[in-house]
């Protein structure tokens, strides 16, 4: 299959598009609809959103989630709010501003026309979730309650105290739960996609593996929907749950679906470091508390006192110096990488040296401890739970963690991947937020594309297509299953010393020395060099016990951690190819005086998307040239 | 330190298990329990046995997967925390730690620490949500919601279903859980159109899966790591009440 990028963005006035393209789009005809059966994979905010909504337009939902329950899909974990370009607060917001933010925010490496519908629909989304029965915060007033966050000028965001996402993705779990009930929707737990099946060049099914009883299906269908999320997960350790993986991705990106922007990953600042090897994962806390909490560390190096004992002039506030306008709620990226530097100097706080203060020490002095504790109180708690010290006495340790995924799988305007019925919704695709996500979009991104987008647009294909036309176990479908399982038993037939664990831990290491908050060109290609061979040693030496007739976590794990192996070079090739500097792609070589990221507009505003060219063979590139008609590329500034 | 673990081992779901003890060497009170089993099943795996299993997955106490028993103990010794959150430094060396799977007929064992949960998505499907297509909503703030019903309908809705309530219960109930769903959704205007119906069928689903009754152990609250209060348990009561009068 050769790889064709064409975005097909509608033609006319930005405000216009979406409008009109609903309108040119074709539509499947009521009683039709049921003869359609649709394939979603994952069951957050993205799938379960989309998963329910087809089926209440009357398609024939399969949706399938490797957790238990799919309730329990990661859009659980986000816990600071959801934008909305509602303008509740009377502050100037409007749809307009709001996908300006993103765009600026995505450091214009992201697709005009997807982030200005993103921006109008943002509205029905908090529509929709009020009508489901989402508590988000109230005023006395009994009017809705938003926040500033993450840098943003105007106050957009809804939140459900500090369990935003779990709200969110419960009330699209409750939508789905009825359509289940109902009988339009079949839901398949605790199944893990391992394939996509091709016929005749279109998505025609995939092929899972049932992680109780170990056994592998195939599932035919019209179309098939990924909602997988993201793959901060290969950097072993990221604030992603656990099982979060790319294998859905990335088996359909080796069916030929382009994989856009890899390196594109987000550090978040907020999350609470490491404290030994053991180490399972890291902890995010919200950002939120970056609006009282002031960020520092010691302006000598290797202080070791305690943070009590180093006075007002011995501190340097980084961010407030270098960013007086946004100060601590400067972006992500931003911060992120401000510590970075701090930590390298030397200036990093904590046993390990990679931690910077948060200090609420004087917002408790200004609004007293129990305004704190009511704007911050779990994370508070969260904190204490897992280092064992009081935050309301003593600052915080921070250190930034692998948290979010802007590149994915390539989808053009209507969310479909270049292989034809094969979409890609939510964290799974690239699409809206450029080379950095600003705070509280993501849930936006995955709501919008599952309940107001997708819905609309692949009803599009479906028009064009016969109802079950690649029968019920076409020979593709046979051999995409034989495949799977020949992968399995070769993860159990290596029988070697070495758990997978370990080897992911060194992935991890690999990617996060090399390919992690910055970037530098003799680092990727050792990287480039280094991954092969551990991919070599994994397949020699990998230890998985067990059976493939049984649950087997380490054999689930080893599948993941396979792909892993193969996706960091994909990414690494992509960080090397894009020599500038943007939102979470910073390439040492390309920075300026004072150490900001250096775009490069002449040569890389594009999309770069990669076509699969076989194991350990440098992949493809594909450029789609991103065109602003609406916004002027400007440096990003939050001086 | 160095702990002693006595695991439930169970093959799969048609064989009985055991308890089976293994030793667990050089924990760093700093490690949370699961990475504690972690680092067990490593050295399980180094010698040829196969690891423990246990569900898991966001590792930060929301997305409610993980589920152990400890020492008798849903969630084990904290109030307010689950097993993800639980850190060694709440143990002391030469402690014997026993770890059992959730105990309780509607949640049968799967393997070893896993239970299968279907019987809650089988109570919310019953009822558990507001019957409110995609689309055709009236604007966000249209319906003025008091500040308190807002929060009290977060209180019972912070539940994250990993079912600490049943296997706490002496009668292995899931009327805490039922009844954080029930009140969360009745508690607002939007859901309060549906609340007869929906207390109805969620109380009859859950006796359908085979929980028990409750009968004013409270247990439930004591186990629950969302802290959710038994007065939505009262709460759900008056709503059957209500609906089972009213014709």
């Amino acid at each position: 299959m050769s790889v064709t990028l064409d975005a097909k963005i509608p033609s006319g006035p930005l405000a216009d598009k979406w409008d009109k393209h609903k309108f040119d789009m074709k539509l499947v005809n009521p009683s039709n609809k049921r003869k359609y059966k649709v394939i979603i994979v994952g069951s957050g905010l993205a799938g379960g959103a989309a998963a329910a909504t087809l089926a209440e337009l009357g398609y024939a939902v399969e949706c399938f989630c490797y957790q238990d329950s799919p309730r329990r899909a990661h859009s659980i974990a986000a816990q600071g709010g959801i934008n909305a370009s509602k303008n509740y607060q009377n502050d100037g917001d409007s749809v307009f501003r709001l996908f300006y933010d993103t765009v600026k925010g995505g450091d214009f490496r992201s697709r005009e026309a997807n982030v200005y519908r993103l921006s109008q629909v943002s509205e029905n989304i908090i529509d929709q979730c009020v009508a489901q029965g989402v508590p988000f915060a109230r005023e006395y007033s009994g009017y809705l309650g938003n926040r500033s966050f993450g840098g943003a000028q105007v106050s957009r965001t809804f939140y459900a105290r500090g369990q935003t996402g779990q709200q969110l993705l419960l009330g699209a779990y409750q939508a789905l739960s009825r359509q289940i009930e109902l009988g339009r929707v079949r839901m398949h737990t605790r199944a893990e996609m391992l394939d996509v099946i091709i016929v005749n060049g279109h998505a025609k099914g995939i092929v899972v593996r049932n992680l109780v009883s170990g056994k592998t299906s195939t599932h035919m269908a019209d179309a098939v929907v990924l909602g997988t999320g993201g793959y901060a997960n290969v950097f072993y350790l990221s604030t992603n749950a656990k099982g979060c993986n790319v294998t859905a991705a990335f088996r359909a990106y080796k069916r030929g679906a382009a994989f856009a922007n890899p390196c594109y990953t987000q550090i978040h600042p907020t999350c609470i470091p490491a404290s030994g090897h053991y180490q399972s994962k890291l902890t995010l806390m919200s950002e939120s508390l970056r609006n009282d909490g002031r960020v520092w560390v010691p302006k000598s190096k290797n202080d070791n006192r305690p943070a009590l004992h180093i006075e007002e002039h011995e501190r340097d506030y980084f961010l407030e110096r270098k960013y007086p306008s946004f100060g601590n709620l400067a972006p992500r990226d931003i911060s992120s990488r401000s510590a970075k530097e701090a930590c390298d100097d030397g200036r990093g706080v904590g046993k390990t040296g990679l931690g910077v203060y948060l200090d609420f020490a004087d917002a408790i002095k200004r609004l007293g401890e129990d305004t704190i504790r009511e704007r911050y109180g779990n994370l508070f708690h969260m904190y204490e739970k897992i280092t064992g010290e009081n935050p309301y006495k003593m600052p915080m340790r921070i250190f930034p963690a692998p948290h979010y995924t802007m590149g994915g799988l390539w989808v053009d305007y209507n969310l479909m991947s270049n292989v034809p019925g094969l979409y890609v919704i939510g964290e799974a695709n690239f699409s809206d937020h450029g080379a950095n996500r600003l705070g509280a979009s993501a849930l936006m991104q995955g709501l919008a594309d599952g309940y107001f987008v997708l819905p609309y647009t692949i009803a599009d294909y479906l028009a064009r297509i016969k109802p079950g036309e690649a029968g019920d176990s076409p020979p593709e479908a046979k051999a995409a299953e034989k495949e799977a399982d020949k992968q399995t038993k070769r993860l159990l037939a290596v029988k070697g010393k070495t758990t997978v664990d370990e080897f992911h831990r060194r992935l991890g290491k690999i990617m996060w020395d090399y390919c992690g908050m910055a970037r530098n060109a003799a680092g990727l290609k050792r990287a480039l060099g280094e991954i092969p061979e551990l991919r070599e040693r994994f397949w020699e030496d990998v230890n998985v016990l067990g059976s493939d007739k049984e649950l087997n976590q380490a054999l689930e794990r080893a599948g993941r951690v396979a792909d892993f192996l193969e996706f960091a070079e994909v990414m690494c090739h992509d960080a090397l190819e894009r020599n500038e500097s943007c939102g979470g792609h910073f390439r040492e070589e390309y920075q300026t005086e004072d150490g900001e990221a250096l775009r490069d507009d002449q040569n890389f505003t594009h999309v770069s998307a990669w076509e699969y060219q076989g194991v350990g063979a440098k992949p493809l590139l594909h450029k789609e040239p991103l065109v602003y008609e609406n916004v002027k590329l400007a440096t990003r500034s939050y001086k | 330190m160095n702990l002693t673990l006595h695991v439930w081992r169970q093959k799969s779901a048609d064989l009985g298990g055991e308890m089976v003890r293994y030793d667990a060497k050089d924990i760093s009170p700093d490690m949370s329990f699961l990475e504690m089993l972690d680092v067990v099943n490593e050295g399980l795996d180094q010698k040829g046995e196969e690891p423990i299993a246990f569900d898991h997955d966001c590792r930060e106490g929301i997305c409610g997967m993980c589920s152990l028993t400890i020492n008798g103990i849903p969630h084990g010794p904290d109030r307010g925390t689950t097993v993800c959150q639980l850190h060694m430094r709440r143990f002391k060396d030469g402690d014997s730690i026993h770890i059992e799977p959730w105990r309780a007929k509607a949640f049968p064992v799967i393997k070893d620490l896993i239970v299968d949960r279907t019987a809650f998505d089988n109570i919310i499907r019953a009822g558990g949500y507001i019957s409110a297509s995609t689309g055709g909503v009236p604007d966000a703030n249209a319906i003025l919601i008091p500040k308190k019903n807002a929060d009290d309908a977060m209180d019972a809705a912070a539940c994250i279903g990993c079912g600490a309530c049943v296997a706490a219960c002496p009668n292995a109930s899931a009327m805490l859980f039922v009844a954080a769903k029930v009140s969360h959704l009745a508690l607002l205007p939007q859901g309060a159109v549906e609340a007869g119906t929906r207390v109805k069928k969620m109380i009859s689903k859950m006796d359908e899966e085979g929980f028990g009754a409750c009968t004013n152990h409270f247990e439930c609250e004591a186990a629950c790591p969302k802290e959710i209060s038994v007065k939505f348990i009262g709460k759900m009561n008056r709503e059957f009440l209500k609906a089972s009068v009213k014709k």
